[in-house]
């Protein structure tokens, strides 16, 4: 049996609100709220990124798998907030826990899929037998250009989650994937700010590889929404999942313990790995859990999940997402600006 | 600042809070010293320190050093880890007026300083009160 | 060994001297000191400063000392041992002196610190912490000494109100100091209304960046009472040095300097003399703390009673135990490398009866109290009236 042995989240503290930011442009508040379905986001501190984040994820992931990170053969980091364009993000994590140097680790870039990526690759290296056990990562703080819609949802956080062929917490049932170059976001090389087209971000780009992602697994394991016990999509804002899920046929019982970005928002490559830890954070045995991702320009990925025994063992080896979610220090406008580097200061 | 193989040398203290025991007094200390200063004894096995542990005095400092501008004001406290090794650890994400002397505390890992734009970011522990 | 006393003190005046380099201060005091000895050659100098690499960017300091004073090919040394650079270049002068080594030596303590902006400041003080272990963590002197004030408010039920009572006395005892760095009276209010460096420490109780310097010129006392135009030799009877851990975090008590203790025991022991032979007492003032937990761990007073000791007054001028008549570190200026000699030309002028406004009555033996770090160094001189 091949899965998952240990899963970890972490969100930063602080958070800004939708009213705060919208005050800043002289928007409307409630309209933004209703459209986005996003009431706040988090905010990382001065001193946290996509390292410090995936760090703090992963040793939470350690803690539920109850294994030595010396048999870990693979760490890979998913984020579009990487602290340096060059020098790896993932060999930092590796090392401060002790999973170095008999490993394999490497960064992926693949818009907000990277963070589903690395949990799609290192489970085909356990699969294989190629390694004991794998670390994948999706972490980012997130950006998003004052003033464009982006600013409203673009936050921080991030999941890990280590696979293994034993003492498996969640089973992997089907895998699929589903990629067209589909450009509908982007951030060039050197740019602060992602770029994003609006609309088109919507129908051809979300919605036809999450549903045909989603879709595909969903034939490959050949159940229907029926069969399935909670649900797990990309989450761009709060809207997105949601129209997603009911285009689907999911329920609302079948949707919302894996719908964060309301009060989180939208953690990049963090996203869909959140959803699905917060689902983890109440399944129960036998439970089936289809998580989908999205990247922009990068498709969807599909998991199943079957939920173990074992998974009610481990949980409360480490924070559940609520823990985080719970413990609030909301700024304002200014200090969201400064914290986020958006405040030219003195450079010496 | 503190240069680069200082600071790569210093990882298994930084990344992974790796102190010392004495196999003989039993002292713990953070780092691990080659003689314990305690009772002399060269017997110094290196061991994971536990990552919580209490406040034994603290103070917020507003006046900050060079690198440590953006910083400021931030909470410095000496903390005693479940084991006895004692070690000073900034205090994050946590309300100056919620740090007190014997609150319980728990190890994370941040960045500590940023060498400029283009330079190395340098990370290692870091506190937080626990609610 | 002989006996050692001082024929010669020098003092610049302290605080911002923007025109003047650390060269003309050093020179300044040193000549100062040479000419009041009445000394026409010198055998060896010793150089207290705690950081010209980064105040100045210059090391190796000791060497142009000694050429800028026309002493070109004696022996000159530099010592660094933080904000006790200064007394522990006296000491090791008067172990050159006392061992026979030479007869005439000149200490001289100098910093210029006001050539780099306040935080690079700040940044090269807390270089004389751990560097790896409190530096990386953005501890600043000031915070290192607030860790100490928290611990001793928190243990004592002392007050910043306490506290501020050392500021106040301090700059009112500068106020009469022509050399010192502040002339203004401050009141409690205003201690405790400015602007908080490191909690619980304000602006006015932390000490100053200041330029100075100060010299003496030790010689053995027997050649000493025989130099026919020199001011009063006074005895050096006791000097003593003791170490603790750089790291604060070490210690098992927070609130008492163990250094201090194991100096002050050592110099009284060599002096034959105990903490009620004293009659007046300069002390590392860095911080308004630090005063308090010097006068007890001096033994003038028990651990704890300190403060509220210092707010009845028992540390005035005309107090039970006079404590930096001079302003301190507080008041007159804290030049790092030159702060151990200063007090030592201070304590000089108190038992040669100069010290005007500030002088101490009938003060016969003196006791200077130089720390280095947050209390990693610490030396303890005892002088007399022979």
């Amino acid at each position: 049996m091949t899965g998952i042995v240990g899963y970890g989240c972490y969100v930063p503290k602080r958070r800004i609100k939708v009213e705060e930011i919208a005050a800043q442009w002289g928007e409307n508040a409630e309209t933004l709220k209703n459209g986005l379905l996003v009431r706040e986001k988090t905010v990382p501190a001065k001193d946290e990124d996509s390292v410090t984040i995936a760090y703090e994820a992963a040793r939470n992931a350690l803690k539920r798998a109850e294994i030595d990170p010396q048999e870990i053969g693979a760490v890979y980091i998913g984020s579009e907030s990487k602290p340096y364009a060059v020098k790896p993000s993932a060999t930092i994590v590796a090392d401060a826990l002790g999973i170095t140097p008999a490993v394999h680790v490497a960064d992926y870039e693949f818009a907000c899929k990277a963070g589903s990526e690395t949990v799609f690759v290192v489970y085909g290296l356990v699969k294989s037998g190629e390694i004991k056990y794998g670390l994948g990562i999706g972490s980012d703080t997130s950006q998003g250009a004052p003033k464009d819609p982006l600013e409203y949802t673009a936050a921080a956080g991030g999941a890990a989650f280590i696979m293994g062929n034993d003492n498996v917490i969640a089973e992997v049932i089907a895998t699929y994937s589903y990629t067209t170059d589909t450009p509908d976001f982007w951030r060039r090389d050197g740019q602060s700010y992602p770029t994003h087209t609006g609309p088109f971000t919507g129908a051809p780009a979300y919605f036809h590889h999450t549903l045909n992602s989603a879709k595909g697994v969903m034939e490959k394991a050949k159940m229907t929404p029926k069969d399935i016990t909670y649900c797990v999509f990309h989450q761009p804002n709060g809207a997105f999942p949601l129209r997603a899920s009911k285009m689907l046929g999911f329920t609302k019982e079948q949707f919302e313990p894996g719908w964060v970005a309301p009060y989180i928002g939208n953690t990049y490559s963090g996203c869909s790995l959140l959803g699905l830890a917060s689902v983890l954070d109440i399944a129960k045995a036998n439970d089936i859990i289809l998580v989908t991702s999205f990247g922009s320009g990068a498709g969807s990925d599909s998991f199943i999940f079957r939920v173990t025994e074992r998974l009610e063992k481990v949980r409360n080896n480490a924070p559940l997402l609520k823990y985080y979610a719970d413990r609030k220090q909301y700024v304002n406008y200014a200090t969201y600006a400064f914290l986020r580097g958006k405040i030219k200061m003195r450079e010496d | 600042m503190l240069t680069i193989p200082r600071n790569w040398r210093e990882k298994p203290q930084r990344y992974m809070l790796k102190g010392g025991k004495c196999k003989d007094c039993g002292y713990t200390m953070y780092p691990a010293r080659k003689v314990c200063p305690k009772c002399h004894s060269e017997n110094i096995e290196i061991i994971d320190l536990p990552r919580e542990g209490k406040i034994l005095t603290y103070t917020v400092i507003y006046s900050a050093p060079e690198g440590f501008e953006d910083f400021s004001p931030y909470a410095v406290a000496i903390v005693e880890l479940t084991n006895g090794a004692r070690l000073m650890l900034q205090i994050v994400d946590t309300d100056f007026n919620n740090i007190e002397i014997g609150k319980k505390v728990s190890v994370v890992f941040r960045r500590l300083f940023v060498e400029g734009k283009a330079g190395i970011i340098i990370y290692g522990p870091k506190a937080i009160v626990e609610d | 060994m002989r006996d050692v006393a001082v024929v010669g003190i020098g003092i610049t005046n302290f605080g911002y001297l923007w025109e003047k380099s650390w060269r003309d201060l050093a020179v300044e005091a040193s000549l100062e000191a040479i000419k009041s000895s009445g000394v026409d050659k010198i055998d060896s100098i010793y150089l207290g400063n705690f950081s010209g690499g980064t105040f100045v960017e210059q090391e190796h300091m000791a060497a142009i000392l000694a050429d800028y004073l026309g002493f070109l090919h004696i022996p000159s040394t530099r010592i660094e041992n933080a904000c006790a650079s200064g007394g522990v270049a006296l000491r090791h002068a008067y172990m050159e002196v006392a061992s026979g080594m030479s007869d005439v030596v000149l200490v001289t303590g100098v910093e210029k610190m006001t050539d780099v902006v306040t935080s690079q400041g700040v940044y090269s003080l807390s270089m004389a912490a751990d560097r790896e272990y409190e530096g990386y963590q953005g501890v600043t002197f000031p915070g290192l000494f607030a860790l100490v004030a928290k611990k001793y408010m928190h243990d004592f039920n002392a007050t910043r109100k306490q506290l501020a009572a050392v500021a106040v006395k301090n700059h009112k005892n500068a106020s009469k100091n022509p050399k010192a760095q502040f002339h203004n009276i401050i009141t409690i209010d205003d201690v405790l209304n400015a602007s908080i460096i490191a909690d619980p420490l304000g602006l006015y109780d932390c000490s100053p960046m200041t330029d100075g310097a100060a010299s003496v010129i030790l010689m053995p006392l027997e050649k000493a009472k025989k130099l026919s135009n020199a001011a009063k030799p006074i005895k050096i009877s006791g000097i003593a040095q003791a170490t603790d851990t750089i790291a604060l975090a070490q210690r098992n008590d927070f609130v008492t300097f163990q250094a201090t203790i194991e100096a002050a025991k050592k110099a009284y022991q060599m002096a034959g003399k105990s903490p009620q032979d004293i009659n007046v007492a300069e002390v590392h003032d860095c911080f308004t703390i630090a005063e308090i937990c010097a006068i007890e761990d001096l033994g003038f007073f028990e651990k704890g009673k300190g403060a509220k000791a210092t707010e009845d007054g028992l540390t005035e001028i005309d107090g039970k135990i006079p404590v930096n008549p001079s302003g301190g570190l507080k008041g007159k200026g804290h030049p790092v490398g030159a702060t151990g000699i200063a007090q030592i030309v201070n304590l000089v002028e108190q038992l040669r009866g100069q010290a005007k406004d500030l002088q101490v009555n009938n003060a016969k033996v003196g006791l200077a109290h130089n720390l280095g770090g947050s209390g990693a160094t610490v030396t303890v001189t005892i002088l007399e009236v022979i």
